[in-house]
């Protein structure tokens, strides 16, 4: 029996091993190769910092690197506050069927593809737009306004795309918190504002911890949304990595920054489980 | 603030007014990619020119509609056929390591497991470089060690499907994973002192009970391999996947030709939702 089990167990190993080591493991190993290497002659290759060095003394890079990051924690903070008091009212104003059903509309969104959101967004917000009309109609401006390519259409595009992946913690989290908990606050005196910073905060701060921690980590690896709402000056890390990939075909740097901002994201989630005493199993489950 | 507790009608209605705001915020973008599919001009934009189906049927240069459009109609022919083999490698290699993780114990599990999550927390653009340089270079290492061309390492159809697998099996993994935590042991104990071999036991008791969730996550996993962009962009050659040329069509400047794809997507992705949704419910009761 003893032997049968370990051959399963093998069996089992296998592909996991497969999966994660030639797609996941060796890849990275071999961007970090790569990112850490210059080229000497046709064909040759010597060990340097020389990408590091060249991200850290270009301006264009490392203020665009600074300005993703800056605004991605700008759109996670967004999300958490238009999604917090969405969520408490779907966990604790309602029950029964309503309940499921606003819950249901928040994720269908979602099933939808990125790519068809954003578009929805262009038709939204540029010049010949519907909002640009509407405005236009109720008389509040006198000609066509472009409300796209500039910051604000990126972050409002990236707060939308984003707000699945806050309200579902948000949602499970506030479920678990007893009615009788914020009652009995009430009864001992407390208002709204005190209950909320005292007992429900506190309470869901492991959701609202995993729910800034994917979000923040989606909107930093986030390249269709701020290329098509933001267009050319949208400025976003990811589109130098493609730039430094695609078009310049200098794949040294590219990976350079592709270890940069895998260092960012990382360092990020783990002050952010730090500062929450959680761990990456927990928050991911 | 809970039912319980009565709160002043101007907050109840100012609350209610939010919720309401924010469900609009959440539909708008897909109601106008959805209307607009209907518009009789030639851009998707306003003044509303009356209804058409032009842009589903229509079979003219100016105006070509999704069903005349071979192009597109090639693109999401390639899309599912990516989508089918995605789907087909990770419910394989998920319900492997559902198993491996659920039912063994062995050194070091804690950290596989974490290592198991970490496509998740890889940015999608960077997940695509990777892989995209780990099987360049071993091209390259083929064709100058055997003087052999290997086709299917360099960007392509097959690069794609690697790259979607990559993180759409930890996905899967969790989903059939969490149903796996929840079987009653006790079923299968049945079975074996009835004198049930272990593979029968697998085929008539553990099997079928896992899947509805292996349904479930087959759905998944085909709208995220269907729907991917930021992995698909960095791997992608000649033949490309639907998002990828809705992408490029959106850049040229849009017919409402794209609404009506994204319509039907939206059609497609709404039915799917809906079955898993139907699956999962059955598997709670």
């Amino acid at each position: 029996m003893k032997q049968h089990t370990s051959i399963f167990f093998w069996l089992l190993l296998a592909p996991f091993a497969l999966w994660l080591i030639l797609l996941v493991i060796i890849p990275h190993i071999d961007m970090l190769g790569i990112a850490l290497r210059e080229q000497t002659a046709p064909r040759e290759y010597a060990f340097s910092f020389k990408n590091f060095i060249e991200f850290f003394t270009e301006p264009l890079y490392w203020r665009t690197f600074m300005r993703t990051a800056v605004m991605s924690i700008l759109a996670t903070a967004l999300t958490l506050l238009i999604a917090f008091p969405v969520s408490y009212y779907i966990a604790k104003m309602l029950r029964g069927r309503s309940k499921s059903f606003l819950f249901l509309l928040c994720l269908i969104p979602f099933w939808v593809s990125e790519l068809v959101r954003t578009y929805g967004w262009m038709i939204l917000l540029r010049e010949t737009g519907v909002i640009s009309n509407a405005l236009q109609w109720a008389g509040l401006v006198s000609g066509p306004v472009e409300l796209l390519y500039n910051d604000a259409a990126i972050m409002v595009g990236l707060v939308y795309t984003s707000m699945l992946f806050m309200v579902v913690p948000l949602v499970t989290v506030l479920e678990s918190l007893d009615d009788d908990i914020i009652e009995a606050s009430y009864d001992l005196g407390g208002n709204m504002w005190t209950t909320m910073r005292q007992i429900v905060i506190p309470h869901a701060m492991p959701g609202i911890v995993s729910g800034c921690i994917i979000v923040f980590m989606m909107t930093l690896g986030n390249y269709l949304t701020p290329n098509l709402l933001g267009g050319k000056d949208s400025l976003w890390f990811t589109e130098q990595i493609y730039t430094q990939f695609i078009t310049r075909f200098n794949w040294e740097l590219g990976s350079a920054f592709g270890i940069l901002l895998l260092l960012l994201s990382s360092l990020i989630v783990w002050l952010g489980l730090k500062l929450s005493r959680q761990t990456l199993t927990s928050t991911m489950t | 603030m809970i039912p319980s507790i009565s709160q002043p009608a101007s907050l109840r209605w100012t609350y209610r007014a939010y919720i309401l705001l924010f469900y609009i915020f959440l539909i708008a973008p897909l109601a106008v990619v959805a209307t607009f599919a209907f518009n009789d001009s030639l851009f998707p934009s306003l003044p509303w020119n009356g209804f058409t189906l032009d842009w589903f049927t229509s079979d003219t240069p100016q105006r070509l509609g999704v069903f005349s459009d071979s192009a597109m109609l090639e693109s999401v022919g390639v899309s599912a056929f990516i989508a089918f083999w995605v789907t087909a490698l990770s419910i394989f290699v998920a319900t492997t390591n559902a198993f491996l993780f659920e039912r063994y114990d062995f050194r070091f599990k804690e950290f596989l497991y974490m290592l198991m999550l970490l496509p998740l927390v890889i940015p999608g653009v960077i997940l695509g470089i990777s892989i995209l340089i780990s099987s360049n270079s071993m091209a390259n290492y083929m064709d100058e060690v055997f003087n052999l061309e290997v086709e299917f390492l360099r960007p392509g159809l097959v690069l794609v499907i690697l790259g979607q697998f990559a993180f759409i099996t930890t996905i899967a993994t969790m989903v059939i994973g969490a149903r796996l935590r929840k079987m009653d042991r006790s079923l299968e104990e049945a079975a074996y002192n009835l004198g049930a071999t272990k593979t029968s036991v697998l085929r008539t008791i553990t099997l079928p009970y896992l899947r509805p969730a292996m349904i479930g996550a087959g759905i998944v996993a085909f709208l995220m391999s269907f729907e991917n962009f930021n992995t698909t962009l960095m791997l992608t050659s000649s033949d490309s996947p639907l998002t990828i040329t809705m992408f490029d069509r959106l850049r040229e400047g849009s017919t409402p030709e794209l609404n009506a794809v994204s319509l039907l997507l939206m059609i497609v992705s709404g039915v799917l939702a809906l079955i898993s949704v139907f699956v999962q419910k059955k598997e709670d009761s």
